[in-house]
């Protein structure tokens, strides 16, 4: 009975094998960089990032259908330039990081839909915006754990600059110069998980697997490793749980991971240990100096 | 004695509007040089010049043979992110940066000497506290165990005994002794006129320009002191261009002309 409900889809169809590694993969990448997003305060940028995707990625497929390279390289293309130039405006002018990267997205966005209107637009564009984890073939699994991969090679390499730059950039400065490179490989990266990530849950929700988690993690942990580990924990449990809910309801699958990851984070808002409402609200006798 | 810097018609400031006018002078290696003067008069400016973070207007700054991490700086107003969830231990481990770069890792001998920076001010125990539980001295004591692990040539100090109690300052003015006992430059930026009379051998009085730089006793006379103070904070937004020729410099930098034509230093990059 519980291997029918839990584990059986899995093990009959392999387009649910599929969706599961590749929803596995994307939040064991995703996850961690959710994190550093949230404690830089840039929560919303993975947001906006994902809009700066959405026209490379339309132009891609406008330019050669539903094909995997055209469309993943227009959203690389689209996502880098953005982040670049906002790096770029945010230290090199009085303007700071989130009006100068509102400012590039919305431009193109603009130039996307301008583009998308000039050629017509098609039903399979939903395919990009929503996402089809159900239909991953090889090509995109490998995109996707490839990436991954990446992630956490490069994360790994730059994690010591990137943790100093949050917590005391002033001193990043005077000891090095490691601090805007790995800024820039950061952003990089959130351009590629995003990129790889809507693939499989569409350029709008790609965001939830990279900030859902994070935000969880934020409310059982007070140190940032532990913070990471349970971030990539709920995305992959948040991907298998809406799998089969998926599965067993008829849900879309793409929303359907989300919401999952969505009822864990009402939970830990409630019930978080560090900062949970229901623990503040419970009376603690406090301890002796 | 040897110069650990050297300002040579030094111009730092924002906008083309100068907070530190045509400094000369050096700071002698090993000296220990209280920073005085009223707000703006330029000392962080001056501070922020030295380490390099703020390019100069027009002059320059020699560091003869520092390199970046022989500099240890201490910012009036460091930017540390207080709900950013690491420990004291992590926070003070950082200042082993120059030796152990992005990925070295931290042996026991790095363990040991990070245990003797924390006990050396006084926060043996601290180290799974995570900064956010820190109050301000206690942060204060944290910041200066990562400047000791810093082991740098050149310590500069922005106001480090500011907000903090009797006894901290105390305790962290011991370890300035220290590092000037072993021969280390320090710079220290202060707004307490008879702790530097008491402690300090050597003052810088700034006010935008400079006032006075010499022995302490020489340098903080009321004269000087009224002068320091009578000076105007404000920019004036319609400042004229500065007539001083920046070539009263010498040993101008090859291929890099300075000063305009007409003799004046035009302050734009």
């Amino acid at each position: 009975m519980i291997y029918d409900f839990l584990i059986a889809p899995f093990a009959e169809f392999e387009f649910m094998r599929r969706a599961l590694a590749g929803t596995l993969a994307l939040a064991l990448g995703a996850g961690p960089l959710g994190v550093f997003l949230m404690l830089r305060r840039m929560s919303l940028v993975g947001d906006a990032m994902a809009h700066a995707i959405l026209p490379g990625a339309a132009l891609g497929f406008l330019v050669s259908g539903l094909n995997l390279f055209a469309m993943t390289a227009g959203g690389l293309i689209a996502g880098c330039v953005v982040a670049l130039l906002t790096g770029l405006v945010a230290r090199m002018t009085e303007l700071k990081e989130d009006a100068a990267l509102a400012t590039f997205y919305l431009l193109s966005l603009a130039l996307g839909v301008t583009i998308v209107s000039l050629k017509g637009t098609n039903i399979d564009l939903l395919h990009v915006l929503f996402g089809s984890v159900l239909a991953l073939d090889d090509q995109t699994l490998v995109l996707i754990a490839g990436n991954a991969t990446l992630t956490l090679v490069v994360l790994a390499l730059i994690y010591r600059p990137l943790v100093l730059e949050c917590v005391d950039p002033g001193f990043m400065r005077s000891v090095s110069r490691a601090g805007a490179p790995a800024h820039l490989a950061f952003l990089g990266l959130v351009v590629t998980n995003l990129v790889s990530g809507f693939h499989a849950l569409g350029t709008l929700l790609a965001v939830g697997i990279m900030m859902l988690p994070a935000a969880i993690g934020r409310f059982w942990a007070r140190d940032i490793t532990k913070m990471i580990v349970i971030a990539a924990a709920s995305g992959a449990v948040s991907g298998y749980a809406g799998l089969l809910l998926s599965f067993h309801t008829g849900v879309p699958s793409g929303p359907a991971i989300i919401l999952v990851a969505g009822a864990l984070y009402v939970v830990s808002v409630l019930f978080g240990q560090v900062g949970g409402l229901v623990r503040q609200a419970l009376p603690q006798r406090h301890l002796e100096a | 004695m040897t110069a650990a810097l050297q300002f040579r018609n030094l111009t730092l400031g924002y906008d083309r509007h100068p907070a530190v006018h045509h400094l000369d002078g050096a700071v002698e290696a090993g000296a220990l040089v209280a920073v005085v003067g009223p707000n703006g008069a330029g000392k962080s400016t001056l501070f922020k010049g030295i380490v390099g973070v703020l390019k100069p207007l027009a002059g320059r700054i020699e560091r003869g043979d520092l390199a970046p991490q022989d500099i240890a700086y201490l910012p009036q107003a460091a930017e540390i992110d207080r709900s950013f969830p690491i420990n004291v231990y992590d926070m003070v481990a950082m200042g082993l940066w120059h030796r152990t770069g992005l990925f070295g890792g931290v042996d026991r001998k790095a363990r040991a000497s990070i245990e003797q920076a924390l006990s050396a001010v006084g926060l043996t125990g601290f180290e799974d506290r995570a900064i956010a539980t820190l109050s301000g001295g206690q942060m204060q004591r944290m910041l200066f165990a990562r400047l000791l692990l810093q082991d740098a040539r050149v310590i500069v100090l922005d106001e480090p005994f500011n907000a903090v109690d009797a006894k901290t300052s105390v305790d962290l003015f011991d370890l300035v002794q220290r590092w000037h006992g072993e021969k280390r430059t320090v710079l220290t930026a202060l707004h307490d006129i008879d702790f530097v009379r008491t402690h300090f051998p050597e003052t810088l009085l700034l006010a935008r320009e400079p006032v006075a730089w010499g022995r302490t006793a020489t340098v903080l006379t009321p004269e000087n002191l009224l002068i320091a103070r009578r000076m105007c904070e404000a920019f004036d937004q319609h400042a004229e261009e500065c007539a001083v020729p920046t070539a009263a410099a010498p040993l101008p930098i090859a291929g890099k002309p300075q000063g305009g034509a007409a003799g004046l230093h035009s302050h734009d990059r």
